[in-house]
């Protein structure tokens, strides 16, 4: 019977980041603003 | 009736007025792929996860600042981005590589302090201000593409899209641009080596 040489790759489809750090991130997004005066910004990160 | 997914550019355009919802569907879509393309170059989970992270930071706040222009190429913009981190991780740890020192070994056999002494960082100061003078007498479209290159670390791809012209164009100008440079370089018999 023949072998089968099928290469593996290291990357699955089920890789996945933490759940915590999604989650740091939706909330990091919620919390931030950003405002532009002239040629600067201000990023705000609220509370 | 069956939920039609919406097309990332809109979903990019729902965030930056505002939808945070937007985002969670964006990052949902595509967090399998962008964490697999950075696990399949660092090979450490936490890392990983690390990078991850420090990507979609930097995708929230430029989309927060309006300051990206929708193509209809979110997805590889994102792995750009991941992509340049990868390469700034790899160059921090060739400078800060973990040794671990026992009787028999000792660091400093390996390690050397690789800056420049400060003849050479003369030298090398010169070397660049001179270079950058034979890099002004090129043609335009030559210079251009070189200094893309060279100096802001464009790939032929991005250098072809922003110029407007053809992949093959570009890496054209930049062998005519490299041809020329050689060419004054030996006619005026400039030393340009330390």
């Amino acid at each position: 019977m023949a072998k089968i040489y099928s290469k593996k790759t290291l990357v699955t489809n089920t890789m996945k980041p933490r759940k915590e750090i999604v989650s740091f991130l939706l909330n990091y997004s919620k919390a931030l603003s950003i405002i532009k005066t002239k040629n600067i910004s201000f990023e705000i990160i609220a509370n | 009736m069956a939920n039609i997914p919406l097309p990332d550019a809109l979903l990019v355009k729902n965030y930056v007025t505002g939808d945070e919802n937007a985002l969670s569907t964006l990052i949902d879509r595509h967090q399998s792929k962008i964490y697999g393309f950075i696990y399949s170059k660092i090979s450490d989970r936490d890392i990983s996860n690390d990078i991850f992270q420090d990507t979609f930071i930097k995708v929230i706040k430029t989309l927060k600042s309006r300051a990206y222009n929708e193509e209809g190429k979110f997805l590889p913009w994102v792995m750009r981005i991941a992509h340049n981190l990868i390469i700034d991780h790899y160059r921090k740890t060739k400078k800060m590589p973990m040794f671990r020192e026992t009787e028999e070994f000792s660091i400093f056999s390996i390690m050397s302090d690789d800056s420049l002494t400060i003849e050479n960082k003369i030298i090398h100061e010169q070397v660049e201000m001179d270079l950058k003078k034979l890099i002004e007498e090129l043609p335009a479209d030559q210079k251009e593409v070189l200094v893309m290159r060279m100096y802001q670390d464009m790939s032929f791809k991005e250098i072809s899209e922003i110029t407007g012209v053809s992949i093959n164009t570009a890496l054209g100008r930049m062998r005519y641009a490299l041809m020329n440079l050689r060419k004054v370089i030996d006619k005026h018999q400039i030393i340009l080596t330390n």
